[in-house]
């Protein structure tokens, strides 16, 4: 029988004002189970009246062990793990998780491979900020938002299941390219996409952007400055919201990002409308880099020829003795990957997702740390809403833009 | 390596006699426990890395001594540039210093390596465990824990499993 210990305020002395412990200032759980905390997020209220004093956040509920089981998995099983963290942006995790461990054992992926891998990077980005968007509007009571985005979300996820069979839990991006080339109807669906969705954006702008309802509920509220944000790990449009021109894609371009031309879209004010046009923004510049690469899509293979670490076709395996003997020792015992650490990290609709990779000489990965930029974003949730109605830490949540698969792990 | 961090290393290796590796073009700083949150103030104030992009550990049981690694990656956004610290902790009572006067981030960093390997950050202002339960024994991420498994139950093991399965009573 488990022992349930009482909580006492004492436990969280140090967190909140000499007035709670007075009983003047009242303090009320909000979450986890909470429609407006994108999941199971607890966060404790200190509030004065309506007025927020501190919001504490309390994680973990949807805590999976992910680091841990990646450590006892090979590295090609354990890639199935990171689309599970960052449920919204799976090609992402994919993404980050691939690249490190081609940096480790210093793998080339062929331009084929690097040009889908962008545009289905760009696609789920898009439809990540499609979720946010929708979440958004539903915390601010704009109900229609919400289903218009996850209208075209749809179209998105059914290109991902045209590619991997899948419309979420996708795997399609694998350590050396990619699973396999995709289908010949890739391009016209993502060309139909493209054709349809900036009169989708024009739409929720039209919704949106000029509504003295939003307007009144976002201007000047949450307000971050660059240097708080920094502190705090704060990546990705909500540290670009706050003036800071940071974006992995441009400083530290992987993938061939450098060949395409796109902005990063920058706001000053830092509070929760910026939050609003970064995303609507960069809507736009994703599908620019969407077109580009589609555009230029080189031909060739799709995979590495490096048989020691990339499995080989199918085809091969009837008729090559060496094929099915690097079949066989691949999706059994693995390969090995040298001694030693990286990090590498990619830009993620949510900001920074950092891959920390060591390996140990053997098949399996010493240590895998994935650095979640949600966690950190999270973070500085207390600095942000303090003083805020408790209706306007609703919308503060929703425009930092966590998800909790990406917070727990 | 990246002549960026050229004069960073040098000034290390005079102020702390730091070591330092390269691996795939990546430099890793080693500094002593006691040396990390001036080192940390150093880097971030002098040589503009104002991101601590990830703050991690990795443990080496049993094979190596002292045990775990503190990792501190830094991002330069004013150069673009990274570095990486690295802090080898002592295994038994592992502890370091804190960092959260320095970057805002260390705090709920610093509360994860203390729930996940049992790094006691001392002068951490708000020390609880973060994504496990308060009442959670060990620490997840060490080597020495065990990476649970339920057992399948068959017709003629049911009732010997069932004893002994933790299920969510009451």
């Amino acid at each position: 029988m488990a022992q349930i210990e009482e909580v006492s305020v004492d436990s969280y002395r140090h967190l909140v004002s000499d007035r709670a412990l007075s009983g003047e200032t009242m303090l009320l759980n909000m979450g986890p189970q909470h429609p407006s905390t994108h999941g199971v997020l607890r966060l404790l209220l200190e509030l004065d009246g309506e007025t927020v004093i501190n919001a504490i956040p309390d994680i973990g509920y949807l805590h999976t062990g992910i680091e841990k089981n990646m450590e006892a998995k090979t590295y090609l099983k354990a890639e199935v793990m990171t689309d599970r963290l960052d449920y919204m942006n799976t090609t992402g995790n994919n993404l980050a998780y691939c690249m490190a461990v081609e940096k480790l054992v210093e793998l080339d992926v062929p331009p084929r491979a690097q040009a889908i891998r962008v545009i289905l990077t760009e696609l789920q980005r898009i439809a990540s900020h499609l979720v946010w968007l929708g979440a958004f509007g539903l915390d601010l009571a704009a109900m229609s938002v919400f289903l218009y985005c996850f209208r075209e979300r749809e179209y998105i996820l059914d290109i991902l299941e045209l590619c991997s069979g899948q419309r979420m839990m996708t795997t399609y991006i694998r350590p050396g390219g990619l699973w396999r080339d995709v289908p010949v109807e890739f391009e016209t669906a993502v060309r139909d996409f493209l054709k349809m969705f900036p009169k989708r954006v024009d739409e929720y702008e039209a919704l949106l952007t000029k509504n003295p309802l939003l307007i009144d509920r976002t201007v000047g509220l949450g307000r971050l400055d660059g240097a708080t944000a920094l502190s705090h790990g704060v990546t990705g449009p909500t540290l670009r919201a706050s003036g800071v021109n940071w974006d992995l894609r441009k400083s530290r371009p992987y993938m061939g990002y450098e060949q395409y031309d796109f902005n990063v879209p920058v706001r000053t004010e830092g509070d929760t409308f910026a939050r609003y046009i970064v995303h609507i923004d960069e809507f736009r510049e994703s599908m620019k880099i969407v077109e580009q690469a589609l555009n230029k899509l080189p031909m060739g293979p799709v995979n590495s020829d490096n048989r020691k670490f990339v499995p080989p076709p199918r085809s091969e395996i009837g008729v090559s003795m060496e094929s099915l003997i690097h079949h066989f020792k691949l999706w059994t015992e693995g390969f090995p990957a040298p001694k030693g650490s990286i990090y590498s990290a990619v830009e993620s609709p949510r900001g920074e997702l950092g891959v920390y990779l060591e390996g140990d000489g053997g098949p399996k990965p010493h240590r895998v740390h994935m650095r979640t930029p949600s966690f950190d974003n999270l973070s500085v949730i207390n600095k942000i809403s303090q003083g805020h109605l408790v209706a306007d830490l609703v919308a503060i949540l929703a425009s930092i833009d966590i998800v909790l698969g990406d917070i727990d792990r | 390596m990246d002549t960026k961090l050229e004069p960073i290393v040098n000034v290390f290796q005079e102020k702390f006699g730091a070591t330092y590796e390269e691996f795939r073009g990546e430099v890793h700083l080693f500094v002593q426990p006691e040396q990390i949150a001036e080192a940390l103030t150093l880097v971030r104030d002098e040589y503009k890395f104002e991101l601590l992009s990830a703050l991690t550990a990795s443990d080496y049981w049993p094979q190596m001594s002292p045990r775990f690694h503190v990792i501190y990656q830094l991002t330069s956004l004013t150069h673009n540039a990274e570095i990486q610290l690295r802090v080898p902790v002592n295994g038994d009572q592992p502890k370091i210093p804190t960092v959260t006067h320095v970057y805002d981030l260390a705090n709920w960093r610093e509360r994860e390596l203390a729930d996940m390997f049992g790094i006691e950050c001392v002068g951490h202002p708000d020390p609880r465990r973060i994504l496990m339960p308060d009442d959670w024994d060990g620490h997840p991420l060490r080597k020495d824990y065990p990476l649970g498994y339920e057992e399948p139950q068959f017709t003629f093991n049911f009732e010997d499993i069932d004893v002994r399965k933790p299920y969510a009573k009451e």
